[in-house]
């Protein structure tokens, strides 16, 4: 990285506007405030959307606008919803993560099984490894060797689904450790419960925000999404960030992992077997191009409300689950069409 | 083989013999390169000739087989694209080298972002937004270039804007040198004038530029002297002034012999070691 100080020759240039590369119309270069732009992107189409499934649920159930169950909505996120987070980071760098349930899965095993004749800190921390070194091995095949992140993650899905059942020999572990099972919990106001793994949805999609709007890595991040040629010829060490991309997204799925075992305490290998669709439609919902370089996790979060506020929705409409899953199809179509046509997915 | 030569330290920019062979192609042999401190230097040569090689050799984008490199009389080897920037050599690709979804200032500073002083920057490495915008805008308008906001995304921006945003931020960094890779060869008239006017304007900020161009009579508007690239190497500097176009292309394509015309050399060519 070069000295931080734009070294622009001094002499004051006269105002030659016959020169001047704009039209002559244009309003001169202005300086702008400097708001905070945590979230500066379009997630206006994302939070209509969310709120049309709660206007329509809320007048055709009498079940679904209550304090109890939005709680209950926010509880049926956190899984998905910090999943989705990591899926977010890898969709801003032009790649797909078809392994994120399954790799979220083995850390559950991991830490469940270690947990159920051990030490329930040392389980936790090698199911935090044991994801972050998984999704680390996607990274390094996506970014050094440069394999197609759809096969690449395809082929580790099939991998780390079957090494999850080999290792625990296709048992489940109840889990019992306060510590793996805490998320689940947290402080309750009548029926209306804020648990721990909710806050930390919230604390985790805050940070990554930060991270993506507010520091050099996030610029670079999207600039490879945009344009990777772009961002070499700049000097960005595009392996380098890809990569760090893929395994900080390892992270998330260790949280996510965390966070399913507080929902459900039994770590089972043959769990969450969709759960990588559910977080790549959160995803693209929420307005994230699956071409890479525009989103965000603001986009992400609504994004995995609506395909929970959807389902739960439909469940106290009393539909059909296979009803469910052909409207959250149709919804993912329908994302992805917008993405195309509104010519967000175009290269200029 | 000591060459019995010393590097010219008023030039800018120099190049003695050099070489790059891919198998048994020839892509430069015995190239020789001058630029004076403060003026435009356009390159010129037939498809094939070797242009881009001289160029990514000077921009550390290649590294010669054989031959060197000197920056105000001193020798340098790059060894990467970043060592030709930290000795203050910046370079516009072809291909337009900007991220279209980013804003000016985050193009502008794309790989080199500024952090806020104090633990902010060190430790939460938060961007100082406002004093890179504010850089940004001042260089947009040192360079006389009008957008309505230095936060607007590239992609809402015309052709011409966009390269000189390309050409703006390589203006910024660039404390020596400018190498412009055809910057006008995608763009319309009004908009060729515009980029050009704007290259004269980062000469008068005391820069010197290399420019690739297969326009001669844009070369003819705005060069100080032309190099002409034949069969990996320079066939001959010439002015503008003393040189008439047709002459131009016809060493250029070789119908001419290179000593027909009036050299512009400033410093001795590299004795020839082969």
């Amino acid at each position: 990285m070069q000295a931080p100080e734009l070294t622009v020759a001094t002499v004051p240039q006269p105002d030659s506007t016959e020169g001047a590369v704009a039209a002559a119309a244009a309003p001169p270069a202005s300086l702008q405030r400097p708001t905070l732009r945590l979230f500066a992107y379009p997630i206006t189409g994302p939070l209509f959307a969310l709120i049309v499934i709660f206007v329509v649920f809320s007048l055709t159930t009498s079940t679904f606008m209550n304090a109890g169950n939005i709680s209950l909505i926010a509880q049926q996120s956190v899984v998905i919803g910090t999943l989705a987070l990591g899926q977010t980071l890898i969709i801003l760098v032009s790649g797909i993560d078809l392994a994120d349930g399954a790799i979220m899965v083995l850390g559950t095993v991991v830490a469940g099984s270690i947990a159920s004749h051990g030490d329930a800190v040392l389980a936790m921390a090698l199911g935090f490894v044991a994801c972050i070194v998984v999704a680390s091995i996607n990274g390094l095949v996506i970014a050094r060797f440069r394999l197609p992140p759809f096969i690449a993650t395809l082929g580790m899905f099939t991998i780390i689904a079957a090494a999850a059942r080999l290792y625990s020999q296709s048992r489940s572990f109840p889990v019992t450790s306060d510590l793996l099972s805490v998320l689940g919990s947290g402080p309750e106001f009548g029926t209306v419960a804020v648990t721990y793994g909710t806050m930390l949805w919230v604390a985790l999609t805050l940070v990554l925000g930060y991270a993506l709007n507010e520091t050099p890595w996030g610029v670079r991040v999207y600039a490879i999404g945009n344009s990777p040629i772009a961002a070499r010829l700049n000097g960005v060490n595009v392996t380098r960030v890809v990569f760090s991309v893929y395994a900080l997204a390892g992270v998330f799925y260790a949280f996510a992992a965390w966070q399913a075992l507080g929902r459900t305490p039994i770590a089972d290998p043959t769990g969450y077997q969709i759960a990588n669709l559910d977080s790549i439609t959160a995803v693209v919902i929420g307005g994230t191009s699956l071409f890479g370089g525009r989103g965000g996790v603001a986009g992400t979060f609504i994004g995995t409300l609506i395909v929970v506020a959807l389902k739960n929705g439909l469940t106290q409409a009393g539909i059909d689950s296979l009803y469910q899953q052909i409207a959250t199809g149709a919804l993912v179509m329908l994302a992805v069409g917008a993405d195309q046509y509104l010519g967000r997915g175009h290269r200029a | 083989m000591t060459p019995v030569f010393a590097a010219d330290p008023s030039l800018a920019m120099q190049a003695i013999g050099l070489t790059k062979h891919y198998g048994q192609v020839v892509a430069m042999e015995g190239a020789d390169f001058e630029l004076a401190t403060g003026e435009i230097l356009a390159v010129v040569g037939d498809n094939g000739a070797g242009k881009s090689t001289l160029i990514k050799a000077l921009a550390g984008a290649l590294i010669p087989d054989s031959g060197q490199v000197y920056i105000d009389g001193e020798p340098v080897r790059f060894s990467s694209p970043l060592d030709a920037r930290l000795v203050g050599i910046e370079t516009v690709y072809q291909e337009l080298a900007v991220a279209t979804q980013l804003d000016i200032t985050q193009n502008m500073f794309l790989g080199r972002e500024v952090r806020k002083p104090g633990v902010l920057g060190s430790v939460l490495r938060q961007l100082d937004k406002k004093r890179m915008r504010q850089q940004a805008a001042e260089q947009m308008h040192n360079l006389g270039i009008r957008v309505q906001s230095i936060r607007q995304a590239i992609e809402t921006l015309s052709g011409g804007q966009r390269q000189a945003v390309a050409v703006a931020r390589a203006a910024a960094w660039g404390r020596k040198v400018v190498i412009l890779d055809e910057p006008t060869a995608a763009l319309g008239v009004r908009e060729t004038h515009q980029v050009l006017d704007l290259i004269r304007r980062v000469r008068e900020h005391g820069l010197s530029v290399v420019l690739i161009s297969h326009s001669m009579p844009e070369i003819f508007a705005i060069a100080d002297r032309i190099h002409i690239h034949r069969l990996g190497r320079r066939a001959a500097i010439v002015s503008p002034k003393t040189t008439v176009m047709s002459d131009v292309v016809a060493v250029m394509t070789g119908a001419l012999p290179s000593d027909a015309v009036v050299s512009a050399a400033l410093a001795p060519a590299g004795a020839p070691d082969f």
